[in-house]
């Protein structure tokens, strides 16, 4: 579904991927762990295209996207839940979920919509609400019912867990289960190793730019050197 | 009585008397062919001195001065009111609406011809400041060459009569038009800027469309600019005392009414009005629909909107275009209203002007832009006696607003219910 080949990204001179090859295929859920600043968001923002990789190849769905513009990548299949949340906080619950569907006819809209109240019954009954006043863990949902809107082949997620209570994180990380049960095709950032790796099919561990393992995720979670640096020893 | 106190308080003193004494203590006083300066009168003197004693004590005793007003909360009655009921607000909101549109409808048959002409240019800048209100206040790009736009609508027009002598009435949609190619065309090179960049080249494509203009002296008569733009005709019928163009026919003697200068003037307001309230409604529906949203949405977060697909500049040339497009249709309405243009009537101070009324109105509130317009273009004749202190006023009452209401007159609401917090 999405292959990165040897992929390089600057910002400016300085380079923050020193070739690095990921594969995610059709139905898996895969996560890419790794330590502050190690480059994770740099990845998943040179599959959207947005800085473009400076060489490799990024592929989605077997076309070559390493050149196309972030607009047409993000009309193609897939859905990115961006780190920090990033919803339109003027906007009301509804009117984020429409921008999520905007490229999407009318009757298309109001389906995915009732199936994002369906997994979020939360948002249903903020409908109204500006998504500003929402607490963390309902901007999350809604970050990811926007994401849905589009009716992705595959989502991307940027550290969902960020800032939220072990109760909210426990919720989110089931729907990311439900994801997967209906289809989509996930590809997970997380620092909350534990769970990024119970809840994956495989998982890579990328350090300052370099991928350093690649595993099963019960192996990578058996890994000494993983439970050493990332799962607090 | 701490040091920092005075030593804050004798600068502000300075300052005042730095910038108040060159200005208000100083005459031009002509005598024959020489100009002589002249010290003022000794009560202005005394006046100025006046003042930075003022400015002196407020400073040292800032802190007390301003502590016993807060204990005043009577002062400013509005200060603690809760947000009005939403249901109540809209209730409110269309009743006063209505009121404003039959008021609208009612005036020029009761008030004087100047007034009237007035009313037309107060619907001009309504119509421009709803526009402009699209670019800035909901797209979030600071234009300040808005202007150009106005002036293409405008120019058109002139052009478009004087050459090929077509009417008003299809010169309307081409002035438009026009003014949104112009839009399309310089936006596509600026859009990629953002924030002050963008504003600073929006004010140079300003003033080079003005320049253009003054210097283009074949095609436009530069300076001297276009005169003899015809009035709108009401179903080929004109307002002139006599008919100018072959196979029209005259108001007056089709309705078998005295000649009145005053029909045509009645004729314009109301064109400007219904044009005005066509305004209105575009915009407002515009705003309800995807790209309107699509408008705020790039604003709050640009890396969200581009996260979904959306196209930063398909989505700003959008707005760009559409505040363009309703430029032209005011540009039009005023050559016409106007009879003459010249590029005087299209320099940054107009720009400013309509940025104004925008950040005045709210940034994004249509209520609070067509009243903001109203209060704009309305003070100023209001003060005339004050002439030369106009712009002070203008200032002044710019400074107060910020100080007192930041978010504008009346701030963007958007239809929402408020839950209560359950925690
Ligand atoms: N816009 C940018 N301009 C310049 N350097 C950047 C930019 N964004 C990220 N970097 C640098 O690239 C490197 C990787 O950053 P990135 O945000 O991808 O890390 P991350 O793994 O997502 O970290 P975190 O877990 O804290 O989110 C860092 O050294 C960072 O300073
Ligand atoms: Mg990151």
């Amino acid at each position: 579904m999405l292959v990165l080949e040897d992929v390089h990204t600057h910002y400016g001179k300085i380079e923050a991927l020193h070739g690095v090859s990921v594969e995610v295929k059709k139905g898996e859920i895969v996560s890419l762990i790794g330590a502050n600043g190690a480059g994770k968001t740099t990845l998943l923002m040179t599959v959207c295209g947005n800085p473009q990789a400076t060489s490799g190849r990024v592929i989605l769905q077997g076309r070559d996207i390493t050149r196309d513009m972030t607009s047409n990548i993000m009309r193609s299949g897939i859905a990115i839940v961006p780190e920090g949340r990033r919803v339109f906080s003027g906007l009301t619950v509804e009117e984020n979920l429409h921008m999520g569907g905007f490229f999407n006819t009318k009757s298309e809209i109001r389906k995915s919509q009732e199936h994002v109240y369906e997994l979020f019954p939360r948002l249903k009954e903020r409908e109204h609400q500006r998504a500003g006043t929402m607490s963390g863990g309902e901007q999350q949902m809604l970050a990811i019912g926007r994401a849905l809107m589009s009716r992705p082949n595959m989502i991307i997620l940027d550290e969902p867990s960020l800032g939220l209570a072990p109760l909210v994180i426990k919720q989110i990380f089931e729907i990311i289960g439900k994801l997967r049960e209906e289809g989509i095709t996930v590809f997970l950032v997380e620092q909350n190793a534990h769970q990024a790796l119970n809840l994956a099919d495989r998982g890579y561990v990328l350090e300052t730019g370099r991928i350093r393992l690649h595993d099963t995720g019960k192996n990578l979670l058996a890994n000494p050197d993983v439970q050493n640096a990332y799962l607090g020893g | 009585m701490a040091a920092h106190n005075l030593k804050h308080a004798l600068f502000c003193a300075i300052v005042t008397l730095i910038i108040s004494y060159p200005i208000l203590g100083f005459n031009l006083a002509s005598e024959g062919i020489d100009v002589t300066l002249e010290g003022a009168k000794t009560s202005t003197v005394l006046g100025v001195l006046l003042a930075a004693l003022i400015v002196f004590l407020f400073q040292l005793y800032r802190d007390n001065i301003m502590g016993s007003l807060r204990q005043l909360p009577a002062v400013n009655p509005l200060a603690n009111r809760k947000p009005m009921e939403q249901s109540k607000r809209l209730k409110l909101e269309s009743t006063l609406l209505t009121l404003m549109i039959i008021g609208a409808l009612i005036w020029p048959f009761i008030a004087s011809r100047g007034a009237v002409d007035l009313a037309t240019l107060v619907l001009i800048y309504i119509m421009l400041a709803l526009g402009l209100n699209v670019v800035v206040g909901l797209a979030g790009l600071l234009d300040l060459g808005y202007v150009a736009f106005y002036a293409v609508g405008a120019y058109s027009f002139a052009l478009l009569s004087q050459y090929f002598g077509i009417s008003f009435w299809f010169a309307l949609p081409i002035g438009a038009l026009l003014a949104a190619l112009f839009g399309l065309v310089l936006g596509f090179p600026v859009l990629r800027l953002r924030g002050d960049y963008l504003a600073i080249v929006t004010l140079g494509f300003g003033e080079i469309i003005r320049i253009l203009l003054n210097n283009m002296t074949s095609l436009t008569g530069g300076p001297n600019g276009i005169g003899g733009i015809p009035d709108p005709t009401l179903f080929g019928m004109e307002f002139g005392r006599r008919v100018k163009e072959e196979g029209n026919t005259s108001f007056h003697e089709t309705f078998g009414i005295a000649y009145s200068g005053e029909h045509k003037v009645i004729f314009l307001y109301l064109i400007a009005l219904v044009l005005a309230v066509i305004t209105a409604i575009a915009i407002r529906r515009l705003m309800r629909m995807p790209v309107g949203r699509a408008w705020e949405a790039l604003r709050e977060d640009e890396i969200a909107a581009k996260s979904l697909g959306l196209s930063r500049t398909a989505v700003k040339l959008s707005a760009f275009t559409i505040g363009a497009f309703f430029a032209g249709f005011a540009g039009t309405v005023f050559a016409s209203k106007q009879g003459f243009i010249s590029p005087e009537s299209f320099v940054f101070l107009e720009s400013a002007i309509i940025l104004a009324i925008v950040v005045l109105g709210g940034m994004g509130s249509q209520m609070g832009v067509i009243l903001a317009a109203i209060a704009v273009t309305i003070l100023p004749e209001l003060a005339r006696e004050f002439s030369e202190y106009r712009m002070a006023i203008f200032g002044a009452a710019m400074v107060l607003m910020m100080v007192w209401r930041p978010q504008g007159l009346m701030p963007m609401r958007r239809i929402h219910i408020e839950l209560k917090r359950q925690e």
